[in-house]
């Protein structure tokens, strides 16, 4: 157990750190480097940049093209209440990696509002997933892939709450352990009080951050790029100005 | 959204209902003249696979589009129910996420590291020559490239990108559809893809000047070939054949406004057929019209009723023809421009007789820009327009179903099915408002969409909007042209009328047919309007031949039409088969 905790707490993130921050970049410089010559703006909704931006701004807060169709609307709910509450938790989690001096105003703030997300979360994950098993279209089209994300994220959820609720690692020693990594310091082990529940939480979640580069979780990048969206114009010889003859 | 279109999104999956549908294979002699020089036979299996990915390689290098709707699908499957093609067959295959996949599993396990890691795991496989024939040459014909998809697909995922990347992979491999092919090819032979050649195309328009000449009493033309002009017109030609009345109306509101226009038979064909199967292929057919355009000195290109033209012209020219030394613009935005400042004379009541309700071509819509214009025209030109349901146009255009280089007879059956949901949006209207008149400008739609109507007996007549603007559209003499020819048919009428007549239920003999009448009337409580139950003209008493008749040679009058041909073929030695030519009934 030494050995492997050891591994998760002193040398797996700085893998982690590593495979994340280079695997990102390296997928949104492909997209950024690949060329984009002709216009593909689907319209209407777009005729200048500022509603180009617009409209993407309302596709990445709102999931406004899931509201285009009835069907739809209970996707975009639990894929909003997911994403949200993903949202609410990592700022929430902020606060292990700031010294006690420096945590902002805001993120103590959320502190509350972060743990209702954190019980909220899984009933979306849990919709997200049953529509998955139970939609004989949206089975026919998911992969083992689509299953194995939903339930990575769900088991850091679980392991994340066993550990606030019932395993109760000394929240010291966490913040102690993120801000030696950050400091590129080991951490002696026999210094801190981590349990085990603490210590699956931690890994998981190093999984996840390990896996979303080679993922289709990249999409939250990708959407930025996507020619549809960002494009807002095809022609510039073309005139909705009648020439006067 | 009313009933009968809800239903159609309850689609019961059917794995492998597709599998029926497929295009016929090109033939050499119309692969070797596309622009992609693609191999003119289907290549040995084994080669197929390695030109197959190092061609997907280069595409999606070269296309962001295509790298990045390879990559950032959840698979989420907000887009299963927006492909007409699934709502019609049921085939997973067929829902855009499923048809993109069949790309997409191959780029994992060969371009992407969990793909090469991980295998099926993350929904990856190798490409093989059947997937090529089996999957993608079926299912990559089976998208229309509409786009509809692209709209609901929360990051905006065009489905359309990737079928073209997918056909693109298939030409390199020499697996390409005849009907594109063929198509293509004819616009390289004759400039448009009917295959019309000059003569042909020359002829037709002065048939339809004609026609116009005979309706309006007006000379309008329609110009070929003049040498300056400056606009260029590019029709769909099909409205040279089946379409005349879109040709027509253009022309008319082109005479309106006294423009300087000109169509070309180098490029008499405003459809790009390129845009369903290459890039090279769309830059060469946009060529020819860059090509005329410069030689005629044109400012203005006008591009008309026909969506994919659009789309071609709109997205693709200035990017790969550019610069343009000219401006360019869609036929339903000049004429709703001119409408706009006044400069047509219309007279909505012509359209009375129809109820009109308009289908938006998807490329016109969610390519191009264009859901207002259309309308905006409809409602300048008639008293009755009607939307369909707000869920199925615009944006959320549905597609006529024979689209994307589809429109061929060998998967009938497909184009039927694709075609349920707009029939069913069109139905809804036809029931509630007694539509009678479906508006889609577009060439293919002219082509596709009666069929649809017929296949699912919806009464309803398809065609252009400026059919439409034709029949208003009020040119300056014509009136006075339809004043004319409705007193002389009045004129006609009254002389018919002056017939000797007899009673056919009583054999009573009149002087003329109106008293025949008022006698059915009074007598036999026959309505006068319903007179030909009971009059007849008396026999030898052929109304025309009866009338009194002037010689318009000599101004000689008789007292019948026979007598008149009879002095015409003595005095002016004209036969009297040709009685015509100097005789005509007295006003
Ligand atoms: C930017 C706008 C975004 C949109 C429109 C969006 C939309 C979606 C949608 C529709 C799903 C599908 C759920 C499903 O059926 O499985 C999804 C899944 C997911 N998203 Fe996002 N997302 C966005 C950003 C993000 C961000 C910033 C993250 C941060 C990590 C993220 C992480 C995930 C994860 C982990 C899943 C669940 C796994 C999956 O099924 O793919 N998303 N997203
Ligand atoms: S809506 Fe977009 S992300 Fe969702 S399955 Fe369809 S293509 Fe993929
Ligand atoms: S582009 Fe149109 S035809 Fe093709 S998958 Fe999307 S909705 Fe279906």
């Amino acid at each position: 157990m030494g050995v492997l905790a050891n591994f998760v707490v002193n040398v797996l993130p700085y893998i982690t750190f590593i495979v994340f921050v280079v695997g990102v970049i390296y997928r949104i410089a492909v997209w950024w480097s690949r060329p984009s010559p002709i216009p593909i703006a689907v319209f209407p909704g777009q005729r200048s940049v500022g509603s180009a931006i617009v409209r993407v701004l309302s596709d990445v807060i709102f999931f406004r093209s899931l509201l285009q169709f009835k069907g739809n609307r209970i996707l975009w709910l639990g894929a909003w209440i997911f994403h949200i509450s993903f949202g609410l938790i990592l700022l929430r989690h902020l606060r292990y990696f700031l010294g006690a001096e420096a945590v902002p105003g805001w993120v103590a703030a959320v502190q509350g509002i972060g743990i209702a997300a954190a019980l909220v979360i899984s009933i979306p994950l849990l919709y997200l997933l049953l529509r998955r098993i139970v939609h004989a279209d949206i089975k026919w089209i998911s992969t083992p892939a689509d299953y194995f994300v939903l339930l990575l994220i769900l088991s850091v959820v679980f392991s994340g709450l066993y550990a606030k609720y019932f395993a109760h690692p000394f929240v010291i020693d966490v913040k102690y352990v993120m801000r030696s990594l950050m400091a590129l310091k080991p951490v002696d082990l026999n210094t801190v009080t981590l349990n085990t529940a603490f210590l699956v939480h931690f890994f998981l979640v190093q999984v996840l951050a390990m896996y979303i580069p080679f993922s289709k979780v990249m999409h939250l990048g990708g959407i930025f790029f996507s020619p549809t969206r960002t494009h807002h114009f095809g022609g510039e010889a073309h005139t909705k100005q009648l020439e006067e003859a | 959204m009313g009933e009968q279109l809800e239903k159609i999104f309850d689609v019961e999956l059917k794995p492998g209902a597709g599998e029926n549908y497929v295009c016929n294979l090109t033939k050499p002699e119309f692969a070797e003249k596309m622009a992609n020089k693609m191999p003119t036979e289907p290549l040995p299996d084994d080669q197929m696979v390695e030109v197959a990915l190092k061609r997907l390689d280069q595409l999606r290098k070269e296309r962001k589009s295509l790298q990045l709707y390879l990559d950032i699908c959840v698979r989420c499957g907000a887009c299963v129910k927006q492909c007409h093609y699934f709502l019609g067959t049921g085939d997973p295959k067929n829902t855009p996420v499923g048809r993109a996949e069949l790309l997409r599993k191959v780029y994992r396990a060969h371009f992407t590291i969990s793909g090469k890691l991980f295998g099926s795991l993350v929904g990856a496989q190798k490409l093989t020559p059947e997937i090529l024939k089996n999957e993608w040459y079926k299912f990559f014909y089976q998208c229309s490239e509409c786009r509809r998809c692209s709209v609901f697909c929360p990051y905006g995922i065009d489905q359309a990108e990737i079928t073209m990347a997918g056909r693109e992979v298939l030409n390199s491999v020499g697996l390409a559809t005849k009907y594109i092919t063929q198509v293509i090819s004819q616009v390289y032979k004759h400039g448009n893809n009917l295959g019309i050649p000059e003569a042909a195309f020359k002829y037709n328009c002065q048939f339809l000047e004609e026609e116009i000449k005979e309706s309006t009493g007006v000379d309008v033309k329609i110009p070929v070939d003049k040498e300056k002009a400056e606009i260029l017109y590019l029709p769909p030609s099909a409205d040279l054949f089946t379409n005349t009345d879109t040709m027509i109306g253009v022309a008319k509101v082109f005479h309106a406004v006294g423009a300087d226009w000109t169509m070309s038979t180098y490029a008499s064909e405003a459809a790009n057929f390129g845009l369903f199967f290459s890039y090279d292929d769309i830059k060469t057919i946009n060529l020819r019209v860059v090509e005329v355009a410069k030689k005629i000195g044109a400012k203005l290109v006008i591009f008309g009723e026909c969506g994919h033209a659009w789309r071609a012209a709109r997205q693709y020219m200035e990017a790969m023809n550019g610069p343009l030394p000219f401006k360019f613009m869609n036929i339903l935005e000049y004429t709703a421009e001119l409408i706009r400042k006044g400069k047509l004379k219309l007279d909505k009541s012509r359209n009375d007789d129809v109820i009109v309700t308009m289908h938006d071509p998807c490329n016109m819509a969610r390519a191009g820009d264009l859901v207002e214009e259309g309308r905006f025209i409809i409602k300048s030109v008639c008293n009755n327009f009607v939307d369909m349901d707000r869920s199925v146009i615009k944006e959320k255009t549905f597609c006529c179903g024979g689209g994307g280089g589809l429109l061929t007879e060998e998967i009938m059956e497909l184009r039927m099915k694709g075609g349920l949901p707009r029939a069913t949006a069109v139905k809804e209207v036809v029931e509630s408002h007694n539509v009678n008149y479906l508006a889609a400008p577009c060439a293919i739609d002219k082509a596709q969409l009666p069929l649809v109507m017929e296949h699912y007996e919806i009464p309803v007549q398809v065609g252009g909007i400026h059919d439409l603007v034709g029949k208003a559209l009020i040119l300056e003499g014509q009136e006075e042209f339809e004043a004319k020819k409705k007193a002389e048919e009045e004129a006609a009428k009254a002389a018919a009328a002056a017939v000797p007549s007899v009673c056919g239920l009583c054999d009573a003999e009149f002087a003329t047919m109106d008293e025949c009448c008022e006698h059915a009337e009074k007598e036999h409580k026959i309505s006068k309007d319903q007179c030909d139950l009971a009059c007849e003209p008396k026999e030898g008493a052929a109304s025309a031949e009866a009338a009194p008749s002037v010689c318009g040679l000599c101004d000689a009058e008789f007292a019948t039409m026979d007598e008149c041909c009879e002095h015409a073929e003595k005095e002016h030695k004209i036969s009297k088969d040709q009685c015509d030519l100097a005789c005509e009934p007295k006003k």
